[in-house]
C-alpha cells in the first residue's frame, strides 16, 4: 500500500482505490448489501390506532407518520386467509393479527419472512406470559411494559434473546428494582413526615 | 409503574374521546400542561418528570408532534435512581433518532453507564446505543462496547447486548468504526507502532476474535454474536474463514439437538432463529473449501431438507419452514450437488401447490431465485400451470410473486402461453398491478416473439385491454417495429383497421391507428372499406373523443391520406380542407400550425409528396422498456429483473466525480448492477462527501442508499496512509506563554498569498463565545465551522472543515496551541480535503483551572501547487463555556454572599467606560454568557444579582456570585462585585465580566490591557482539602 502511495499523488490513489473497490463490489452484487433485519415494529389496532412503534432505522417524525398511515391502510384492508407478508416500497412487511391487534415488522426483501413471523409470535407469547393472557387493554395501559419487553427481545432490529424464560427473568428483575426504589422513596418520605410532625 | 395514576387517567381520557377532534384537544391540553411544568422545572420531582415523559411518549406514539421536552427525557438518563434512568433511556430511544442533536448531550452519561460497574445500567445504555446509536456514539463508544463484548467477567446478559450494540455501530457508521468494526481496538492498540503491521495483522486478529465469540456456550450471546457475524461478512467475508467451520459446528449441534437447553427450543425446534442466522452467515462466503466441513454441512442440509414435515401446529410449522427455506437458499447458493438441487426444486414444486398461503408465497419467491441456476429452468417450467393458477390467487402478494416468476421463466418456448395468460389476467387485475403487468407483457412479447405479427397482435390487445396503463413507450416501440419491417406494415395496417370498427376504443389505440393508417393505409387501398375516404371517415369519427395532444397526430394522418388518395379524390380533399380550416384558429399552437401548414402544402400538390414521404427507418436501439421496468420496479425488483438485466448487454454506467479534477485518473466505467439501485446521483453524492456528511447520507432510509453506506468506509481510506505521523497533539502542560495573547492573533501571511478571509475573524470569534455553533473562519476555498457541547469541565468541539471548491485542498494541518489551563485533544485531521467535501474533526477540551487565556488553532493548507494559506484562529473555548447557569433564591444566595467576605474571595471594582446598556439589555448579556440573573433579590431596582457554577478539574463545581450596581444617572460606570470560593476564579471571572461589559459587541479583546496575574498566593489553585471546607463549593455540590 505504501509503495502505491509513493508513486501516485494521494488524491489519485484515493480515487483509484475507490474505483477498484466499487468495481469489485459491482461484480459480486449480493455480497455488498449490508444485512439488516428489522427496520421497525408497529402495533396497530383494528381501528387503526397505534399501540406501539419502535424504529430501528432512522426515520424522521414525518416519515414515521407517513409509514404508519400507509401501512395500516394496506394491512387493515387485507382479508383473513391471505399470507402474512406484503410487499411495500421495496421492503417486506410481515404481520400477524392477534385478536384486535396487528403486529407488523418491516424487513428487507431478501430476508427470511417466516423467521420474523415467529419473532412476532415469540414476542406475543412473552407478553402473554407477563400479563397473563394479554389483551389489547393491557398493552394500552401498560405500553411502557411492552416497550421494556421489546427491548429485551430486539436490539438494533436483531433478535437478542430466544429464551422466553430469560426474558421473563430479566423483566421481573427490572420490576423488582423499580419496586425497591419505590419502597425506599416511600420509607424516606415516611421518615420525613414523622420528623416534621 | 402501576401506581402512575396520572398516566392511566390520561390514557383513558384519550380512549374516551369521541372523535379525532376531541382527542386533539385533549392532547393539546396535556402538552400545554407538560410544557408549563417543564418550564419551571425546579419543583419537579423525579416521579412527576417520569410521568410527563411517559405521557410525551404516548402522545408521540399517537402520531402527534412532540417538539419539546426532549431535554427532560435525555436528562433522566443521568438520574441516579434506576426507575428514572430506565424511563430516560427508553423514552429517549423512542423519541429521538440518530440524527438528533440532543443525543450529543447524552453521550457522556451513556458512556459513564457503559464503563461503570452496574450491569443493569450497562444494559440500559447498551440498549439505547444499539437502538439509535449514530455516528457520534460510534466514535466515542465503540472501543468500550467491544471491551464489554470480549470481557470474560461480564455476564451473558450484558455481552449479548454489547454484540448487537457493536453491530449497530458498525452497520450505521462503518467509517467511524474504521471500515471494519472489529479492528478498531486493534488499531488503537497498535496505533503508534508500525502502520503496515496493522494492515497485515488486523484480519487475523479480528477473525480470531469473532471465531472466539462463536465458541460461546450461552445461546443468547451466540444468537447476538451470529447477527454480528452476518453483518460483518455481509460487508466483507474476507478474513473470516476461520468462522466458517465453527458455523457448521453450531448448525450441526442445533440440527441434531445436542446440548440445547430446553428454554432455547421453540415448539420443539432448537432455536430456529440461530439456525437461520447461521445459514445466512454461510451464504456470504462464496464457497466452502475444506472437504470435511463441506461434507458435514451437506449432511445437515440434507437432514433439514428431508426431515421437515408439515405439521398441524402453525408456529411449529412456520419455525421449521423458516429453517427449511434458509437451507434451500444455502443449497442454491452453494449450487453444488446436483441431486440436492433437484430435491430443492421438487420441494418448491410441492410448496407452490399447498393451501397454506405463506408457504405458497415463499415457494414462488424461492422458485424465482432458483431461476438464477440455469439447469433448473426446465424443471420449473413443468410447474407453469400451477404458477398460472397462482396468478389468480386472491392474495396480491402471491399474485405479484407469480407474475415475477412467470416473467423470469419466460423464454421463446413458452412465451406465447405466458403472454396470453398475462393479457387475460390484465383485464381482471387490480389497478395497482396493471402498469407493471402491461409493461412486462410488452417486454416479453418483444423479446421472445416467435413472429412479429404476433408481437403486433399482443401489443394491440394490450392497448385494447388496458389502454390507461400502456405508457407511450410501448406504442412508440410498436411503431418502430412496424416502420423497420416492411413485411409487417400491411398486416399492422389491417389489424388496426379492425380495431377501428369497435365502438369505443382507447385514445392510445386512436394514436397508434392514426399513425399506422397514415403511413401504411394506402397499402390496403384495394380491400373493402379501406379506401382513403373511408379511412378518413372512420378516423374522423374519433376526433371529437380525443384530447388535444392527439389531434395534431390526426391532422398529419389526414394530410397523408390526402396525398396517398389515388386517384385524387376531390370530395375527400374538400372534407379535409374543411377540417384544416376549422383548426386554423385553434387555441393550441401545435394544432394551429399543423392545420395551417398542411392546408398550404396540400394546395401545392408536388411539395406535399416530399414533405409527407414515408418515414425513414429508425436506427436499431435497445428497448427503452427494459430500462423502464428496472426503474419503475419497486415492489418486485428482485431476482427476475436482475436475471433479465444480466441477459441484456450491460449498459455502462459512468461512476465518477462530475467535475474532472487535476490528478484524478479518468473515470472508470463500471458495469451496472441493476439489482441495487445505483444511480449517478447517489454515486456522485457519496463520492463527493467521502467523510460522510452526516445530515445528508443518514437522513435517507437506509436501503435506498445502501451503496452510499458502502462507499463511505472506503472513501475514508485515503488518509490513513501515514496516520501516525499526522497525529500531532500538543499537550504542553507548561503552557504557551506569549503567542496566545490577544493581539498576536491575526491570520498571518495575508499579503503573501492574497487569500482574504471572508468576514471579520474577531467578530466571528466573539459571536462564537456566546453561542455554540457557527462559522469560525471562511475564505474563498475553505470554511471552518464549529459546533460545541459543554458539560461540566468537559467540552467537545467539532471542527467542520468544508472545501468550497472543486479541487482538493492538500497538506492540511491543524495544530492546537493550548494555554496552560486547558487540555485539548484534536483528532486526526486528514491531509487532504476532497473537492466539495466536509471533514469533521472532533476536539476534546478539558478545563483544568480558571483562566481567560484562549486556545489557538494554527491552521494551514495548500491550494493548487504552490499557494499556502495559513491562519491562526482563536478557539471559542473560553471561560464562560465552563459555566452552568444556576438561579438562586434569596435564601440560598445571601448566606453564601455573606460567608464569602472580602478579598481575595470577593473582589470589588468600579468599572468605567462601560457601553451604556439598559438594565434589561444587561440582563440579557449576562444570561447569554451563562451568568444567570436572579431577579428580585436585590432590594435596589438598579442593581443586578447573578449566580452561576463554574466547572474545572481543579476547583470542581464552584458557585460564583456577582452583583452589579448601576448608576441610573451615568450608565457608563458601574460597580462590580464578584465572589466565589476560589480566589483565582473570582479574579478571572471579574475580569471576564468586565471585558464583556466594555467590549460588547464592537471591541476586540486587544483593547483591554493585559491584566497582570494576581499575586502569587492568590494564583495558586486551592488544594482539594480546602475545597471540601469551602461553603460555596459545598453548596454547588449539593445543587
Amino acid at each position: 500500500f505504501s509503495l502505491l502511495s509513493s508513486c501516485f499523488p494521494r488524491s489519485c490513489t484515493f480515487y483509484l482505490v475507490l474505483c477498484i473497490i466499487l468495481f469489485l463490489l459491482a461484480q459480486e452484487s449480493w455480497v455488498c448489501v449490508l444485512y439488516f433485519q428489522i427496520h421497525f415494529v408497529l402495533l396497530v389496532s383494528r381501528q387503526g390506532k397505534v399501540r406501539l412503534t419502535k424504529w430501528y432505522s432512522p426515520y424522521t417524525q414525518k416519515e414515521r407518520s407517513k409509514v404508519i398511515r400507509e401501512l395500516s391502510g394496506v394491512i387493515l384492508n387485507r382479508g383473513p386467509k391471505l399470507c402474512n407478508f406484503i410487499e411495500w416500497r421495496g421492503y417486506k412487511v410481515v404481520y400477524k393479527r392477534y385478536a384486535s391487534l396487528y403486529f407488523c415488522m418491516c424487513i428487507d426483501e431478501a430476508d427470511n419472512e417466516l423467521e420474523v413471523l415467529e419473532i412476532i409470535h415469540h414476542y406475543v407469547e412473552i407478553l402473554d406470559r407477563y400479563f397473563g393472557s394479554v389483551c389489547e387493554l393491557d398493552l394500552i395501559f401498560n405500553f411502557h411494559k411492552a416497550y421494556y419487553i421489546l427491548d429485551e427481545l430486539l436490539i438494533a432490529g436483531e433478535l437478542q434473546e430466544s429464551s422466553k424464560k430469560t426474558v421473563a427473568r430479566i423483566i421481573s428483575a427490572q420490576d423488582q428494582l423499580v419496586e425497591a426504589a419505590k419502597e425506599e422513596a416511600s420509607s424516606i418520605s415516611n421518615i420525613i413526615a414523622q420528623a416534621t410532625k | 409503574m402501576s401506581g402512575m395514576r396520572g398516566l392511566s387517567v390520561f390514557i383513558s381520557d384519550i380512549r374516551n374521546c369521541q372523535n379525532k377532534e376531541a382527542e386533539r384537544l385533549r392532547v393539546d391540553k396535556e402538552l400545554g400542561n407538560i410544557r408549563t411544568c417543564f418550564k419551571n422545572d425546579k419543583g419537579l420531582t423525579p416521579y412527576k418528570k417520569k410521568k410527563y415523559v411517559w405521557k410525551m411518549l404516548y402522545i408521540h406514539m399517537l402520531g402527534y408532534d412532540v417538539d419539546f421536552g426532549h431535554m427532560e427525557a435525555v436528562s433522566l438518563i443521568s438520574a441516579p435512581k434506576y426507575p428514572e434512568k430506565q424511563v430516560g433511556y427508553i423514552v429517549t430511544s423512542c423519541l429521538l433518532n440518530e440524527n438528533h442533536d440532543f443525543l450529543r448531550l447524552a453521550i457522556n452519561a451513556v458512556r459513564n453507564d457503559i464503563i461503570g460497574r452496574n450491569e443493569t445500567y450497562q444494559c440500559l445504555a447498551l440498549t439505547l446505543v444499539g437502538n439509535i446509536g449514530g455516528r457520534e456514539f460510534a466514535e466515542s463508544l465503540a472501543p468500550d462496547v467491544q471491551k464489554l463484548l470480549i470481557s470474560s467477567s461480564c455476564r451473558p446478559l450484558v455481552r449479548k447486548k454489547a454484540a448487537l450494540c457493536l453491530l449497530r455501530l458498525f452497520r450505521k457508521n462503518p467509517d467511524v468504526v474504521n471500515a471494519d468494526g472489529w479492528c478498531v481496538l486493534n488499531t488503537l492498540l497498535f496505533q503508534f507502532i508500525d502502520v503496515p503491521f496493522i494492515f497485515s495483522s488486523s484480519y487475523a486478529y479480528r477473525a480470531d476474535r469473532m471465531a472466539q465469540l462463536l465458541d460461546e456456550r450461552d445461546l443468547g450471546v451466540l444468537t447476538s454474536s451470529m447477527s454480528l457475524l452476518v453483518s460483518l461478512v455481509s460487508n466483507d467475508y474476507e478474513g473470516y474463514s476461520s468462522c466458517l467451520p465453527k458455523c457448521v459446528k453450531i448448525l450441526e449441534r442445533l440440527a441434531r439437538n445436542q446440548d440445547v437447553p430446553q428454554e432455547y427450543t421453540y415448539y420443539g425446534i432448537p432455536s430456529p432463529w440461530l439456525q437461520v442466522k447461521t445459514m445466512r452467515a454461510l451464504q456470504y462466503f462464496p464457497t466452502i473449501e475444506d472437504p470435511s466441513t463441506r461434507r458435514s454441512l451437506f449432511e445437515v442440509l440434507q437432514r433439514i431438507l428431508m426431515g421437515t414435515d408439515v405439521v398441524k401446529n402453525v408456529n411449529k410449522n412456520n419455525a421449521s419452514h423458516a429453517v427449511l427455506f434458509e437451507a434451500l437458499s444455502l443449497v442454491m447458493h452453494l449450487n453444488a450437488e446436483k441431486e440436492m438441487m433437484s430435491q430443492c426444486v421438487a420441494l418448491l414444486g410441492k410448496f407452490i401447490s399447498v393451501r397454506e398461503p405463506n408457504i405458497r408465497y415463499l415457494g414462488l419467491e424461492n422458485m424465482t431465485r432458483m431461476l438464477m441456476i440455469t439447469d433448473a429452468q426446465d424443471i420449473i417450467k413443468k410447474h407453469q400451470p400451477q404458477i398460472i393458477t397462482s396468478l389468480k390467487d386472491p392474495d396480491i402478494s402471491i399474485r405479484r410473486r407469480a407474475l415475477d416468476l412467470l416473467y423470469g421463466m419466460c423464454d421463446v418456448s413458452n412465451a406465447k402461453g405466458i403472454v396470453e395468460e398475462l393479457l387475460q389476467y390484465l383485464s381482471t387485475a387490480e389497478f395497482s398491478m396493471r402498469e407493471e403487468l402491461s409493461l412486462k407483457a410488452a417486454i416479453l412479447a418483444e423479446k421472445f416473439a416467435p413472429d412479429l405479427s404476433w408481437y403486433v397482435d399482443v401489443i394491440l390487445q394490450l392497448i385494447d385491454n388496458a389502454g390507461d396503463f400502456v405508457s407511450d413507450d410501448i406504442w412508440f416501440r410498436v411503431v418502430q417495429f412496424v416502420t423497420n419491417n416492411e413485411d409487417l406494415q400491411p398486416y399492422a395496417a389491417s389489424k388496426v383497421r379492425e380495431y377501428m370498427d369497435k365502438i369505443a376504443i382507447h385514445e392510445t389505440m386512436v394514436k397508434v391507428s392514426a399513425y399506422i393508417l397514415g403511413e401504411y393505409g394506402h397499402l390496403l387501398a384495394r380491400r373493402p372499406g379501406c379506401s382513403a375516404r373511408e379511412l378518413f371517415g372512420i378516423l374522423h369519427e374519433k376526433l371529437p373523443t380525443v384530447s388535444s395532444p392527439t389531434i395534431p397526430l390526426l391532422l398529419s394522418t389526414y394530410a397523408k391520406l390526402l396525398m396517398h388518395a389515388q386517384p385524387p379524390d376531390i370530395e375527400l380533399q374538400k372534407q379535409i380542407w374543411n377540417v384544416f380550416k376549422k383548426y386554423e384558429s385553434s387555441i393550441d399552437v401545435e394544432i394551429q400550425q399543423r392545420a395551417v401548414e398542411y392546408f398550404e402544402l396540400s394546395k401545392k400538390g408536388a411539395a406535399l409528396m416530399d414533405v409527407l414521404a414515408e418515414m425513414p427507418k429508425f436506427p436499431e436501439r435497445q428497448s427503452s422498456l427494459i430500462k423502464k421496468v428496472e426503474d419503475v420496479e419497486d415492489t418486485a425488483d428482485q431476482s427476475a429483473i436482475k436475471l433479465r438485466a444480466q441477459q441484456l448487454p450491460s449498459n455502462a454506467l459512468v461512476l465518477a466525480d462530475p467535475q474532472p479534477v487535476n490528478g484524478t485518473p479518468p473515470p472508470l466505467k463500471v458495469p451496472s448492477i441493476s439489482g441495487i439501485k445505483l444511480d449517478h446521483e447517489s454515486a456522485s453524492q457519496t463520492q463527493s462527501q467521502p467523510n460522510g456528511d452526516l445530515s445528508k447520507v443518514q437522513s435517507q432510509i437506509p436501503s435506498a442508499d445502501l451503496l452510499g453506506e458502502m462507499v463511505d468506509p472506503l472513501a475514508i481510506e485515503a488518509p490513513p496512509v501515514d496516520m501516525g505521523s499526522h497525529q500531532r497533539v500538543y499537550r504542553e502542560e507548561d503552557g504557551i506563554p506569549d503567542e496566545v495573547d490577544g493581539t498576536a492573533i491575526v491570520p498571518i501571511g495575508d499579503q503573501a498569498n492574497k487569500v482574504e478571509p471572508i468576514g471579520n475573524i474577531t467578530e466571528r470569534f466573539n459571536a462564537l463565545c456566546l453561542k455554540d455553533s457557527g462559522v469560525l473562519y471562511e475564505d474563498p476555498y475553505i470554511q471552518i465551522g464549529v459546533k460545541a457541547e459543554w458539560r461540566g469541565h468537559h467540552g467537545r468541539l467539532v471542527l467542520f472543515l468544508g472545501n468550497k471548491v472543486t479541487s482538493p485542498l492538500t497538506s492540511v494541518q491543524a495544530l492546537i496551541l493550548p494555554p496552560a489551563h486547558l487540555k485539548l485533544e484534536l483528532s486526526l485531521v486528514p491531509d487532504t480535503i476532497p473537492p466539495r467535501a466536509q471533514v469533521q474533526c472532533p476536539l476534546e477540551v478539558m478545563n483544568i483551572r480558571p483562566s481567560r487565556d484562549v486556545a489557538v488553532l494554527d491552521f494551514s493548507y495548500k491550494f493548487g501547487t504552490s499557494m499556502v494559506v495559513s491562519a491562526k484562529l482563536r478557539l471559542p473555548a473560553v471561560l464562560n463555556k465552563f459555566l452552568q447557569p444556576l438561579q438562586l433564591t434569596s435564601e440560598e444566595f445571601f448566606p453564601q454572599w455573606r460567608s464569602l467576605s472580602g478579598p481575595p474571595l470577593k473582589l470589588q471594582e468600579v468599572v468605567r467606560g462601560v457601553r451604556p446598556l439598559s438594565l434589561s439589555e444587561m440582563e440579557n448579556l449576562f444570561n447569554s454568557f451563562r451568568v444567570t440573573i436572579c431577579p428580585g433579590l436585590d432590594p435596589n431596582p438598579n442593581n443586578l444579582v447573578a449566580s452561576t457554577t463554574f466547572y474545572s478539574e481543579n476547583t470542581r463545581p464552584m458557585l460564583c456570585l456577582a452583583r452589579i450596581e448601576t448608576d441610573p444617572a451615568d450608565r457608563t460606570q458601574l460597580r462590580l462585585t464578584v465572589a466565589s470560593g476560589d480566589s483565582t476564579l473570582t479574579f478571572e471571572l471579574k475580569e471576564f465580566i468586565k471585558e464583556q461589559l466594555i467590549a460588547i459587541p464592537m471591541g476586540s479583546r486587544a483593547l483591554v490591557p493585559a491584566v497582570p496575574v494576581p499575586a502569587a498566593p492568590l494564583a495558586q489553585p486551592p488544594s482539594p482539602a480546602v475545597d471540601a471546607n469551602d461553603p460555596g463549593a459545598m453548596l454547588a455540590g449539593l445543587l
